[in-house]
């Protein structure tokens, strides 16, 4: 009943309307008096709020009086089998730095506490961690006879979907395949010139249209192109789109039918997620997995500060593996998904 | 952050209500729910510390108001906390009284500067200013292109040239004072705050050009390393303020809380979508109404100011409660809402809509617009000003005509007619009293237009008090508690 949205629209915009235009009218009658603009003052920031000081890790730095690595640090709690809160605390602080999130960390200092730690604090939130990377995380390169595999990118704005796709088509066309580029993202101003730049450095084709062409048609013309050049694998990028709008994500899962009909089979759905992205990634990776059916995560701009711990959280919530990390803008930019290491620079943070 | 920190504030009141006086345990334990919702709400840890620290004092040195229950006190002060962090009032942009004023935009990768760079230099037009754009960051394939496409869609300029970073913003001032433009936005590559290398070129381009204005721009889902960002930018660069982005994710952004924490200068701007109208000056105290779930009247009000023509819309309006109302004043109503930005932006600034009903507006999709208007544009003009004549053979011609079904067309009559009724009614007086919290928009928006000294307009009380009207056949369905008829049909607003 989305009619009624737009019937309560043009209600409330009715009384606004009149509101606006009895503060117009008021303002007219004045016009004539007001200078047309304020004359210019000189100084440029009215309002600086005093810097407030934080300090950067007050409770650890008070706890532990230490510059080393929290790791090093929760690795020298050698207490073995009941744990004081105060250590609990030094790994809950870990965690939720990391952007772990509330929950999970909750469930994990759980298992620490349930569990205990025969060998050692840092072993056993290691170990519970690990276990959280517990799914399957290889990736599918091939499609079944006289189909050609298919791998989606899916996320929201400015993540580092395009990005990865050069960077993939990087990897593969050096590995000796022949890679279409499918410029999906129609909407975003020159998305298909950036793909054409990658398309470009790496030698991968690519088929792109328009600016607001469907991008379900432009899928479906690099799907006939990579049949007829027997290509090894089409890259398909797609638009970012925000979760909370049903219609974006209804479009992207057109898409995803076109991308999945003959002659294609997707094979890999990868959902691409900022490292530096808080909690909101777990609503990400819910909605894009409700409307793709991702397969895979890739998480990138690892070389920044921020950890990416949300990932632990969508692992053990929702079974997604991470498969492939960013570190950088560069081609080679780009690691499989390991998750000792991973866990151990979660831990270092 | 703020759905679910006013839901935990309200569930804090609750249960504190009852008691009479705040022990030191009772304080302790809200504080614990109120630490939980800003960590979920990806506000950085020790800027959590510190916001908790301030409200345990606050509740403490503060003389206790008769009036106030201990409950209501914590909330009080977590809110008055939470609007003193986000700053108090909305920073005055001015401008260099020897133009150009410069402003130059920085952050991480995937922030939003591009957009951000053409939708600032739109809100500049919009103040009456002649803006220049300089596109800098050579570094991201087709980040320049993408600044021209914007900027040929806003109609200003772009200056770029593929030199480096530090000459492009050099020869962009330059060009922008040889053209008499009077403000400059440089946008810049994105980078990380530990790329040394980087940091270092864009502190040149800003020796270069002295800004007057350095904004960081930060995407509103970032999580605890907003902080570390926030602080390093500022560092380096000295920054005058913030610009959030993407604040339509989700309207948590616990990232301003941290970046405006850490850095302490105000956040100027937010941007709430996609839509180059989606953008604004950032109001902490309206983001404090919001977060109360109070809406933001006066955004919409500024809103519709800018973009709107409402001598349109108050006409049809106005022809609305006398009855007289077409399709073709519909229509024109549907014009105007388009040119005001998303509906679903709309109606996440609408006071009183309860948290299903905002999620349930998200879903709306300006391509609805377009279908209802193809609708009503399959009609004969004389369909459109009687509706009443369109028969059934004249549906299923409008239905083929526009490429919807005959469901869609009767749907569309059918809440036509019961929109005609609802105004009606208002205007006689008979208000339609129901649930749902639209009646709030009433008074929001009278208090709102009194505090400015407006009068209010014939009618708009009865107008604004239909909202109640409206709301409960939006309800159903949106999941709420509204009663749905057998077959899911909508409950038409009742008299009183
Ligand atoms: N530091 C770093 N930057 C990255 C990484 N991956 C992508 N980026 C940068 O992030 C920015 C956004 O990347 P894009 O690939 O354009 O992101 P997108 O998801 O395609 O963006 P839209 O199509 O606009 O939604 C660019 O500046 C990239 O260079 C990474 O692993 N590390
Ligand atoms: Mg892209």
């Amino acid at each position: 009943m989305i009619v009624w949205w737009i019937v309560l629209a043009v209600i409330a915009l009715g009384v606004i309307a009149l509101v606006v235009r009895s503060r117009r009218q008021r303002r007219l009658s004045h016009v004539v008096l007001e200078p047309e603009r304020a004359p210019m003052p000189e100084v440029l920031v009215t309002q600086i709020a005093p810097r407030p000081e934080i300090d950067d890790s007050p409770g650890l730095d008070r706890r532990l009086a230490s510059s080393r690595s929290i790791f090093e640090r929760v690795r020298s709690i050698s207490v073995h089998g009941a744990l004081a809160p105060e250590q609990l605390d030094v790994v809950e602080e870990v965690l939720l730095r990391s952007d772990v999130g509330v929950a999970t960390t909750t469930a994990l200092l759980e298992e620490l506490r349930a569990n205990g730690a025969p060998d050692g604090v840092a072993a056993a939130i290691r170990a519970a961690l690990m276990s959280s990377f517990s799914a399957d995380r290889s990736v599918r390169t091939s499609a079944d006879e006289g189909r050609v595999p298919v791998w989606l990118f899916v996320g929201v704005n400015g993540v580092g979907k395009t990005t990865t796709i050069g960077k993939l088509a990087w990897h593969e066309t050096q590995a000796g395949k022949s890679v279409v580029l499918a410029a999906g993202d129609t909407f975003r101003a020159a998305a298909s010139d950036q793909l054409q730049l990658w398309a470009d450095r790496t030698g991968a084709d690519i088929v792109r249209a328009t600016e607001g062409a469907d991008p379900g048609s432009v899928v479906h013309d690099a799907l006939g192109r990579a049949q007829a050049h027997h290509a090894d694998l089409v890259l398909a990028d797609t638009a970012g789109r925000r979760v909370n709008n049903a219609n974006l994500l209804d479009e992207l899962a057109k898409i995803r039918r076109v991308a999945d009909r003959e002659p294609g089979q997707v094979v890999e759905t990868f959902l691409v997620l900022d490292a530096t992205t808080g909690q909101n990634a777990l609503s990400q990776a819910q909605e894009f997995l409700a409307a793709a059916e991702v397969t895979g995560i890739v998480l990138t701009k690892l070389d920044g500060t921020a950890r990416g711990g949300i990932v632990v959280a969508i692992e053990r919530e929702l079974g997604i593996p991470v498969k492939f990390v960013g570190v950088g803008e560069r081609a080679k930019d780009l690691l499989a998904f390991e998750p000792a290491a991973f866990v151990d620079s979660l831990l270092s943070a | 952050m703020f759905d679910s920190l006013s839901g935990r504030l309200e569930r804090l009141g609750t249960s504190l209500r009852s008691r009479a006086r705040l022990t030191d345990a009772d304080l302790e334990e809200a504080l614990a729910e109120v630490r939980g919702a800003l960590l979920e709400a990806d506000v950085e840890l020790s800027v959590v510390r510190a916001f908790l620290d301030a409200v345990r004092e606050r509740v403490r040195g503060e003389n206790v108001a008769q009036s106030l229950t201990p409950g209501q006190h914590v909330i009080k002060a977590v809110h008055d906390q939470l609007i003193e962090v986000l700053g108090g009032t909305t920073l005055k942009v001015t401008y260099a009284s020897k133009p150009p004023t410069v402003v130059l935009l920085a952050g991480l990768q995937g922030a939003g500067k591009t957009t951000t760079a053409a939708k600032l230099a739109s809100w500049f037009k919009q103040q009456g200013r002649q803006p220049y754009l300089v596109g800098t960051d050579l570094q991201r394939p087709a980040a320049v292109e993408q600044l021209r496409v914007l900027g040929s869609q806003i109609g200003v300029e772009v200056y770029s040239e593929s030199t480096d970073p530090v000459s492009v913003a050099r020869a962009g001032v330059a060009e922008a004072l040889r053209l008499g433009r009077d403000v400059v936005i440089i946008d810049t590559a994105g980078r990380l705050a530990i790329d040394e290398a980087l940091m270092a070129e864009v502190r040149e381009i800003s020796a270069a050009t002295t800004p007057h204005y350095t904004f960081l721009v930060i995407d509103a889902v970032t999580g605890q390393d907003a902080v570390h960002t926030a602080r390093a930018f500022h560092d380096s660069l000295e920054l005058s303020g913030i610009i959030v982005t993407k604040l339509d994710y989700d309207a948590r952004g616990g990232a301003v809380l941290s970046a405006r924490g850490v850095v302490g200068r105000p956040v100027v701007f937010a941007s709430t979508g996609e839509k180059l109208a989606d953008f604004d000056l950032f109001h902490p105290d309206r983001m404090a109404s919001r977060i109360l779930g109070m809406g933001d009247i006066l955004s919409l009000i500024e809103q519709a100011e800018r973009t709107m023509d409402p001598e349109v819309m108050a006409d049809s309006a106005q022809r609305m409660m006398s009855g007289a109302f077409t399709l073709d004043d519909f229509m024109a109503q549907l014009n105007q809402i388009r040119k005001m930005g998303s509906l679903g932006g709309l109606m996440r600034l609408m006071p009183g809509m309860t948290k299903d009903m905002r999620k349930a507006a998200e879903n709306v999709d300006d391509g609805e617009l377009n279908k209802i208007e193809a609708i009503i544009h399959s009609m004969t003009r004389r369909e459109r000003r009687e509706p009443q004549i369109i028969d059934g053979s004249r549906r299923s011609r409008i239905a083929k005509g526009s490429g919807s079904s005959v469901a869609a067309v009767n749907q569309l009559l059918k809440q036509f007619e019961l929109m005609k009724k609802t105004m009606k009614q208002m205007s006689g007086g008979g208000m339609p009293q129901l649930p749902g919290g639209m009646g709030k928009m009433a008074q929001m928006a009278s208090r709102a237009a009194a505090q400015r000294g407006d009068a209010l307009p014939p009618g708009f009380e009865a107008m604004a008090s239909g909202m109640r009207g409206a709301a409960p056949t939006v309800t159903p369905s949106t999941g709420g508690k509204g009663k749905k008829k057998k077959g899911g049909r909508v409950t038409p607003p009742k008299n009183r």
